[in-house]
C-alpha cells in the first residue's frame, strides 16, 4: 500500500478516477432533480386531503424504503430488459436512485408541510385564497426551510449511494476504482483516493447542513 | 436445484440466504451499538482529544460510500469473506449509532444534568443512574431503523461474493431460463426483504421500555 510505485502509476491515470467522480457528479445531479420532483408530489399527495392519493403515496414510500436498492437497481437493469425495456446504465442508475431517495425525501417533505402552523392554512384560506394557492405561495415556502437540511442529507446519502452504479458497469467513482485495481491489483492506493474523492464531495455538504440545523435550533458555535 | 421457479430447493436455498443476511445484520448492529455507544459519548462527554477522534471518525466513515468499505476491506484485509463484510458493515454503521447516540443524549433535558450535579454525583455515576438510562429509551427507536438499514444494506456484500438473500437470488436467478421466472424472483427477494424489515418497523413501534 505504501510502495511509491503504486501511487505513481495511479497519477499517471488520475484521469481515469477523474472521469468517474464526473460519471458520479452527472448522475447524482440527474437523479437529484427527480428526486425533489418526487418527493414534492409525494409530500404534498401525503398531505392533500385526499384518501387515495395518500395511500398511493404511502405504498409507494413503503415499498421504496423498505426493500434495497441492491434489488431495485438490478430489476431495472436485469430484468426490465426481458420485458423489452432497455435502459443505458447511466439511466439505471439515475432512475434507480431516484425512486429510491424519492421515498425519503417524500417523507422530508410530508414533515415539513405538516410542520408548518396549521394557523397559516386558515389565514390563507381566510384570505380567499383557494387550497392550491394558500400551498403554492404560503405554506410550500415556509415548508422549504425547514425540508432544506434533511434534503440536503439526503443528497449526500444520493451521493454515497451512487456508488451502486459500480454494480451495473456504470463507470461511475467506485467502478472506475474498483476496475482499475483489479487490473493491477493496487487496491490500496485506489481505494484510499477514492475514499477521499467522495469525502471531497460530501463533507462539505454534510458540514453546512450540520451549521444550518446548529442555526435552526438557535444554539451557538 | 431443480429448474422449476419455486421448488423446495429454492425456497431453502433463499432460506439460507436470508439466514446469512440476518446473521451479518444482527452482528452489525450489535458491535455497532457497542462502538457507535463509546464514539457518541466520546463526543458528548470525552476530553478534548477523544472529541476531536470521534468527530473526526463520524465525519470521515459518513461521507464514504459503504460499498467502498466493503469492496476495500475485502480486498486490502486478509480476512474470510463473512468476516471482512461484517467488519465494513461495522466501520460504517457505528458512525451511524454514534450520530444517533449524539442525539440520545441532547435530547435529555438539561434540568437532569443540573439535578445529578446538585445530588453531588461524579460524571460517571451521572452517565450510569441518570442519563444513560434515559437515552437508551431515546435511542432504541433510530436504533431499530438502523437495522433495517443495516438489512438492506447487506445486499451490497453480495458483490464480494456473499450469498446472503440478493446473492442467493442472483444464483438462483442464474438458472433461469424464462423471463416470467427471473421477474417472479425479483418480486419473491423484494417481499422477503419487505415483508422483514415492515416485521421490525412494527416492532419498534411496539417497544416499550
Amino acid at each position: 500500500m505504501f510502495a511509491w510505485f503504486k501511487w505513481e502509476a495511479l497519477f499517471r491515470n488520475f484521469d481515469v478516477f477523474l472521469e468517474g467522480l464526473w460519471v458520479t457528479v452527472s448522475v447524482s445531479l440527474t437523479a437529484l432533480v427527480a428526486t425533489l420532483a418526487i418527493s414534492l408530489v409525494v409530500g404534498l399527495a401525503r398531505t392533500s386531503g385526499s384518501r387515495r392519493s395518500s395511500r398511493i403515496a404511502g405504498a409507494y414510500m413503503s415499498f421504496f424504503q423498505n426493500t434495497p436498492l441492491v434489488v431495485q437497481v438490478l430489476f431495472l437493469y436485469n430484468a426490465l430488459p426481458r420485458i423489452g425495456i432497455m435502459l443505458s446504465s447511466f439511466a439505471v442508475g439515475s432512475i434507480g436512485l431516484a425512486l429510491y431517495t424519492g421515498a425519503f425525501g417524500g417523507a422530508v417533505v410530508e414533515a415539513a408541510i405538516r410542520a408548518v402552523p396549521k394557523g397559516q392554512t386558515e389565514a390563507a384560506l381566510s384570505q380567499g385564497f383557494s387550497h392550491l394557492q394558500s400551498m403554492v405561495m404560503v405554506i410550500i415556502p415556509q415548508a422549504m426551510r425547514i425540508a432544506l437540511p434533511p434534503m440536503a442529507n439526503q443528497l449526500v446519502n444520493l451521493i454515497k449511494n451512487s456508488s451502486i452504479m459500480a454494480m451495473v458497469a456504470g463507470g461511475d467513482l467506485m467502478y472506475r476504482s474498483d476496475s482499475w485495481a483489479s487490473g493491477n491489483l493496487y487496491y490500496g492506493p485506489s481505494f484510499i483516493v477514492t475514499g477521499l474523492l467522495y469525502l471531497a464531495l460530501c463533507l462539505p455538504l454534510s458540514l453546512i447542513v450540520a451549521r444550518f440545523e446548529r442555526m435552526q435550533k438557535g444554539g451557538v458555535a | 436445484m431443480t429448474s422449476g421457479f419455486f421448488s423446495f430447493d429454492v425456497f431453502n436455498f433463499l432460506m439460507h440466504g436470508l439466514g446469512v443476511t440476518l446473521i451479518i445484520a444482527f452482528v452489525t448492529i450489535a458491535l455497532s451499538f457497542v462502538f457507535g455507544m463509546i464514539l457518541g459519548l466520546m463526543k458528548v462527554a470525552g476530553g478534548r482529544v477523544a472529541r476531536v477522534v470521534a468527530t473526526v471518525y463520524i465525519n470521515a466513515v459518513r461521507n464514504i460510500p459503504l460499498l467502498l468499505f466493503i469492496i476495500g476491506f475485502r480486498f486490502t484485509l486478509r480476512l474470510p469473506a463473512l468476516v471482512s463484510a461484517i467488519v465494513a458493515m461495522t466501520v460504517f454503521t457505528s458512525a451511524m449509532v454514534a450520530e444517533i447516540v449524539r442525539g440520545g443524549l441532547n435530547g435529555i433535558a438539561a434540568g437532569q444534568w443540573e439535578a445529578a450535579k446538585a445530588l453531588g454525583l461524579n460524571k460517571f455515576q451521572m452517565y450510569i443512574y441518570i442519563i444513560l438510562p434515559q437515552a437508551v429509551k431515546k435511542i432504541l427507536v433510530p436504533l431499530m431503523g438502523q437495522f433495517v438499514t443495516a438489512i438492506k444494506d447487506t445486499s451490497f456484500c453480495w458483490i464480494v461474493g456473499i450469498e446472503e438473500l440478493m446473492g442467493a437470488g442472483m444464483i438462483i436467478m442464474g438458472k433461469f431460463v424464462k423471463s416470467s421466472h427471473v421477474l417472479g424472483m425479483y418480486a419473491v427477494i423484494a417481499f422477503i426483504y419487505y415483508m422483514v424489515n415492515v416485521m421490525v418497523n412494527w416492532l419498534s413501534r411496539r417497544v416499550r421500555l
